[in-house]
């Protein structure tokens, strides 16, 4: 297809059922498809946690889909699906790939993504590697114990060291491979689109902060997926072929002499890791960003303030988030002369992290917000963002880190700040663009009643567990009481364990205002927000080819609102300047 | 005409919001001020100054905690939807320079200021009469080695790990023959202590809290750290993994011992001869 084909290409829509909605090439489907792939997840994450949480605080209790009695290999079964699910299958899908596929080409006025059978073959990529993860549960030793992370040799040597550690963790790889590979077919596609479809008049700086966010965060995921599909690669071939990448001579594993192992190293395996392991906490979060600095505009009905510095702070934080990625290994044997290094960049990553906070703040300044649900997530966005945000401030000193590794405080602080911000940043962008997605606007009532409970939910499961990791007490324990000091702290566990059963329970208000609206929601109209960016031009939900046929034409930034001398609050991007309405009614 | 649902109740809403983020700040505030739930006291100089960096942290992040979280409050309740226009503005270099500014040097800075725990247990050399005392992880336990009096480890190998001998020390090396082998970690308070981490399986995670050091220990490395405990603090702390080593990592516990040097001895002493 033609480089800068645009929205001018046409191509016909598909017939039947199988092409239009399962093998479908259109953007919008696919999107739609990973949006809901991540939906099944991060219920099935949900319901580990509380499986989780049971196991902590009532620990006899027999857990539901396991046989025999509660074991300490069921909680770090549990706890490792839960990590791996959460940050792969609902962390990067939804933000990027979900939102980012159906919204993308719309907001930069294109019929559809640059690759569209690369995006389907992308999607069932991933799916692949979804049923691969679920299936390590159902396979001989169940699923891996070795955390997400799946640090070697406990994840190297097979069974012998440990439940869980035979065929489960092959297929933990073997799906973490596959989605490595899916997201490289996703980067590349969605740099291309961004760099070759954008309509006429589109300058990169006009693009809406979106669309930044998704082309940065390809960026990243295309320098960091590549590292972990090599990773992963050598890791099955020590655990199949007999290789030692990861695995160091003379270990004696349950008694038995590893002797067919020699030579390789278990840190390479960490380097490797969080060399992609900490971008890809930012391919979790960028996105929110990018949702978050557009909700607040068009809610505060104000322009972005600091629009470039946005565009230069999430730029920053991406080059910076490739050069920070020791800052998890400061106890791990790494040389110790890398931790001040790593340590001073780590925090300069605060800075970039403070410029877009005071912009959020600079943006809703002198505003009229309207609080409709988006806008109250992008609000839950932004004090989630910053109470997470700098409890990294304390993790990135190697010194305070001495204490702080590997404690509750670990969990608390990435839970907030790329966790359950990233997921706020979802559910603004679900209030946000369901309208246009299906033609039904979802209930506000249920919406703000779904906020009210989630966003304390949030905080009330999450601060305790900087107490906890103040006190010391280790994470990772499938038993909390484990360690003298530790029983004193149960009832802040308990506490936790309570304020997770209401938040999660409260998701499925989400679950129904989803179900509900689509059938009964409010009939939304073509731009029923009043805002400026091109995908409330067209009708809702969106026909097949998006703009009919036309190549849009863009006059202006995203964020014109509030502009004197105007009827209206808003100029649309794509309305000519002689065709505004102004104030006198000429 | 355009639905504006959003605005109908704003007073209402930016009103909880705003008195939701402040509770919210109090309360977390309160619990850290008053520290219900808190590190157990350093037992050296050097926890002392990492307990310091912790509280010139918490000083600078707590500011800036309350400033944005109140600012948030303020600007949802003070900025809510009146049926006016928003003031149309946007962008400010110089207000983006003061606080872009203002962060590197309150972030970096304090960096810089962190850097001196680190230095002194990474790359002070402790003195040459330290004692020296071997840690290795299995799974689910700590084995805690003594030179013996020539002051020299003897040789180990993997096929000589056993029930009897599980450092796996080499039966044939003088040197290993005076060797101590211990499941509990007794030292000395006041002198300096070198600790030589290894592993003989996965990845363990050595953490006491009250000397406020964690280290793993690696198979296939051999990682140094070194403390001394403060003369008064003679008493029993606890040792605990903190890397997922298996299905046993929470029970892999085990106690580190601090006694005045002649208790130490006689430690020392009835633990060889069992």
């Amino acid at each position: 297809m033609g480089a800068h084909a645009g929205a001018g290409h046409v191509h016909a829509p598909p017939q039947g059922f199988l092409w239009k909605y399962i093998f479908s090439k259109d953007h919008k489907v696919i999107g739609i498809q990973y949006y809901l792939l991540a939906l099944v997840a991060v219920f099935t994450g949900m319901a580990l946690s509380v499986l989780m949480r049971i196991h902590l605080v009532w620990p006899t209790v027999k857990l539901p889909f396991f046989s025999g009695d509660p074991t300490p290999e069921q909680y770090l079964a549990l706890m490792t699906m839960h990590g791996t699910i959460m940050v792969f299958m609902v962390l990067t899908t939804a933000p990027q790939s979900g939102f980012g596929n159906y919204f993308l080409p719309i907001q930069i006025g294109a019929a559809d993504m640059a690759f569209p059978t690369l995006n389907m073959m992308s999607f069932w990529t991933t799916f692949i590697s979804f049923v691969c993860l679920i299936a390590a549960f159902f396979v001989e030793g169940g699923a891996p114990i070795s955390g997400w992370t799946a640090y070697s040799p406990l994840s190297t040597l097979g069974s012998i060291s440990g439940p869980g550690e035979g065929l489960g963790q092959t297929m933990w790889v073997i799906s973490i491979a596959f989605f490595c590979a899916a997201s490289l077919m996703g980067a590349i596609n969605f740099i291309t689109t961004v760099i070759d479809l954008r309509a006429r008049g589109l300058t990169m700086m006009r693009l809406p902060l979106t669309v930044w966010a998704w082309f940065i965060t390809a960026i990243l995921s295309l320098l960091a997926f590549g590292v972990l599909l090599s990773a992963g690669i050598l890791m099955l071939l020590d655990r199949l072929a007999g290789t030692s990448f990861f695995i160091p001579g003379g270990l004696v594993v349950s008694g038995v002499v590893q002797s067919q192992h020699t030579g390789g190293s278990p840190l390479l395996w960490q380097h490797l890791f969080w060399f992609f392991g900490h971008p890809e906490v930012y391919i979790a979060i960028v996105p929110g960003m990018g949702v978050a600095s557009h909700t607040l505009s068009l809610f505060a009905r104000k322009p972005v303030f600091g629009y470039r510095a946005m565009v230069y702070a999430m730029s920053a934080i991406g080059i910076l988030g490739f050069m920070v990625w020791g800052h998890h290994m400061f106890v791990s044997g790494m040389s110790p002369y890398t931790g001040f290094a790593f340590s001073l960049m780590t925090m300069a990553i605060g800075v970039p992290s403070a410029i877009k906070t005071f912009n959020w703040l600079g943006t809703l300044w002198g505003g009229q917000i309207r609080f409709t649900s988006a806008m109250l997530y992008a609000v839950g966005f932004v004090t989630l963002f910053v109470s997470g945000g700098l409890s990294g401030l304390f993790l990135a000193q190697p010194s305070v880190d001495l204490y702080l590794h590997n404690t509750y405080f670990v969990p608390a602080h990435f839970h907030l700040v790329m966790g359950v911000a990233a997921i706020f940043g979802m559910f603004t962008a679900t209030y946000l663009w369901f309208p246009k997605a299906t033609g039904r606007k979802l209930n506000e009532t249920l919406g703000k009643l779904h906020f009210w409970i989630t966003l304390p939910g949030t905080y009330a499961i999450f601060m305790p567990m900087h107490y906890l990791g103040l006190a010391g007490a280790p994470r990772r324990y499938a038993d909390a009481t484990a360690v003298q000091f530790l029983p004193p702290l149960q009832p802040i566990q308990h506490f936790i364990s309570i304020a997770a059963f209401v938040t999660i329970a409260a998701q499925l208000l989400f679950l129904i205002n989803l179900i509900w609206s689509l059938k009964f929601g409010e009939k939304a109209e073509t731009n029923p927000w009043e805002a400026t960016t091109l995908e409330w031009t067209i009708p809702s939900p969106p026909p097949f080819d998006n703009f009919a046929g036309h190549e849009p034409s863009v006059y202006r930034g995203p964020y014109e609102y509030g502009l004197p001398g105007y009827k209206e609050d808003y100029l649309p991007q794509s309305v000519e300047p002689g065709k505004l309405v102004t104030e006198a009614g000429d | 005409m355009a639905d504006r649902s959003g605005e109908r109740g704003s007073a209402a809403t930016a009103a909880t919001l705003a008195v939701f983020l402040t509770v919210f700040v109090g309360i977390t505030l309160y619990y850290f001020i008053t520290k219900k739930w808190w590190y157990p006291p350093p037992i050296n100089d050097f926890g002392r100054e990492i307990d310091a960096q912790f509280s010139r942290t918490f000083l600078i992040t707590g500011i800036t905690f309350v400033a944005s979280q109140l600012g948030l409050a303020w600007v949802v309740w003070r900025y809510r939807a009146n049926g006016g226009r928003a003031k149309h503005f946007e962008g400010n270099n110089r207000f983006e320079a003061v606080w872009t500014t203002a962060t590197i040097v309150l972030f970096v800075g304090l960096g810089i200021f962190g850097r001196q725990a680190w230095a002194q247990l990474h790359f002070n050399q402790p003195p040459a009469d330290a004692m020296v005392i071997e840690v290795t992880g299995k799974q689910f336990n700590w084995i805690f080695r003594y030179p013996g009096a020539d002051g020299e480890f003897g040789r180990t190998a993997p096929n000589f790990v056993d029930e009897t001998n599980p450092a796996g020390i080499d039966p044939k090396d003088a040197k290993g023959q005076d060797d101590v082998v211990t499941l509990t970690l007794g030292v000395p308070v006041g002198r300096e202590i070198k600790l030589i981490e290894k592993s003989q399986d996965v990845t363990h995670g050595f953490f006491v809290r009250e000397l406020r050091l964690k280290q793993d220990a690696l198979p296939g490395m051999v990682i140094p750290v070194h403390f001394h405990i403060d003369p008064d603090k003679v008493g029993e702390y606890e040792i605990a993994c903190t890397q997922l080593c298996g299905s046993g990592h929470h029970r892999m516990r085990a106690t580190l011992k601090a006694m005045t040097e002649a208790d130490f001895e006689k430690w020392l002493a009835n633990e060889k001869a069992q």
